[in-house]
């Protein structure tokens, strides 16, 4: 792939979705381009390339940006985010929370749903502290062939070892030939919907908690400040963010500061976290 | 250093998990069938077990059932590391008595998600 080519299909993918594609990954375009050129009925790249400098179909270059994404996820990822989620940010919301009763959680890069599912299993496990409270999972993603995997629930043997344990898996899982279904039960406390980061959440609502993992780290530090700011007006003063374990706030926005003494979490400037002192 | 009994009747998966886990700073034993592995529990209890669940002379569940009998033997972690992928075989281990378990194919991942969710990392 000669230099303009690279850089025409790089600015389409910024521009789309914020993804930075370096040079050195041109390779990346071309293995993962080349089943959506065949899909399309291209000869190959090339002929895939003049087309979209033609005629920009909008079918052809949604399925590029999908293509170049990095979908891989597991469930409770990283563990210890989501123990702090369970242990010390849901009861707190529950006792600053009393008269509403309402927590509102958004996955905003929820790719294949583990994430978004291991918020559910949790929250299903925490049934008694929570009945009768309307507790909201929504999960977004810009990939439409990812939610639509994650709405199906259905995951291979080798994605369910990655994080679940034993016992959750026997209890929320059936085995489906060779894959593993999640309960409709749990599929049904997730609602999934498209959205690009690059546009403003405010149609979705506001979120005390919000999950915004292993994505920022693909966009400059441009992009990263001003979904971070619209990600802060998104929430209330004590609402708590999570980023992926390679990511931070520092140095790219002053609308969040890190949660001292809990790696990954961020609480919004100048409020107070919901987080129940350990 | 954290002691790991690997029990399996195949050489091959013994080499490969002893070298996975001794990445993981696990000093492993190898034991190539149930019975092999109780005498060696016998002698000096495991930290950990990572368990095959087919073999010959004494079976996974077998060892498992006399290794829980043996005294401090319920404080050992145990981990299938098995071909019988269904939830039957599955729900029959837990109700066993055993920590976790790992559907082959496994990898070093896998291990050290497993290990660190029954608290052997
Ligand atoms: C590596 S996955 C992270 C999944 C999950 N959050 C986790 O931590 O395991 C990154 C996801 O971000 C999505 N993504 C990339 N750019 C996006 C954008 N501009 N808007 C929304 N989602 C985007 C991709 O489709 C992909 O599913």
């Amino acid at each position: 792939m000669n230099t303009a080519d690279f850089e025409f299909l790089a600015s389409i993918l910024k521009q789309r979705s914020g993804l930075v594609l370096a040079p050195e990954k041109a390779y990346l375009l071309e293995s993962r381009l080349m089943p959506v050129a065949r899909k399309f009925g291209f000869a190959g790249l090339p002929e895939l390339i003049v087309t979209v400098r033609k005629e920009r179909p909008e079918e052809l270059l949604r399925d590029i940006t999908e293509a170049m994404t990095t979908n891989e996820s597991l469930f409770f990822r990283d563990m210890k985010p989501f123990d702090q989620f369970r242990n010390l940010v849901v009861p707190k919301l529950v006792e600053s929370r009393q008269s509403t009763r309402r927590i509102r959680i958004w996955s905003a890069a929820a790719s294949s749903g583990q994430e978004p599912y291991s918020i559910a299993i949790i929250l299903m496990e925490m049934q008694s502290l929570l009945a009768g409270w309307d507790v909201e999972i929504t999960a977004t993603d810009i990939s439409v062939e990812m939610l639509n995997r994650a709405r199906s629930g259905l995951y291979t043997q080798f994605e369910v070892q990655r994080g679940l344990p034993i016992a959750t898996l026997v209890k929320y899982f059936k085995q489906v030939g060779e894959k593993w279904r999640l309960d409709a039960g749990v599929r049904s406390m997730v609602k999934f919907k498209e959205f690009n980061l690059l546009d403003d959440p405010a149609a979705l609502g506001r979120f005390d908690i919000v999950f915004c993992r292993n994505v920022l780290i693909y966009f400059d530090q441009q992009t990263k400040a001003e979904v971070l700011a619209r990600i802060a007006k998104a929430m209330p003063g004590d609402g708590v963010l999570y980023l992926g374990g390679a990511e931070t706030v520092l140095g790219i926005t002053d609308r969040f500061v890190p949660i001292t003494g809990h790696r990954g979490m961020y609480g919004i400037a100048g409020g107070e976290p919901a987080l129940k002192s350990a | 250093m954290k002691t790991c009994l690997v029990v399996d009747d195949s050489k091959v998966i013994r080499m490969v998990a002893r070298k996975i886990l001794e990445e993981l700073n696990f000093s492993v034993v190898e034991a190539e069938d149930g019975k092999v592995a109780l005498e060696a529990c016998k002698s000096r209890l495991p930290d950990g077990v990572l368990l095959d669940w087919n073999m010959p002379v004494m079976d996974g569940i077998e060892f498992l059932n006399e290794l829980r009998a043996l005294p401090g033997g319920e404080r050992v972690a145990v981990v299938f590391c098995t071909t019988e992928n269904d939830l039957q075989h599955i729900q029959d281990a837990l109700a066993a008595g055993a920590n976790e378990y790992i559907m082959k194919p496994f990898d070093s991942e896998i291990i050290q998600t497993k290990f660190s969710q029954v608290g052997l990392i």
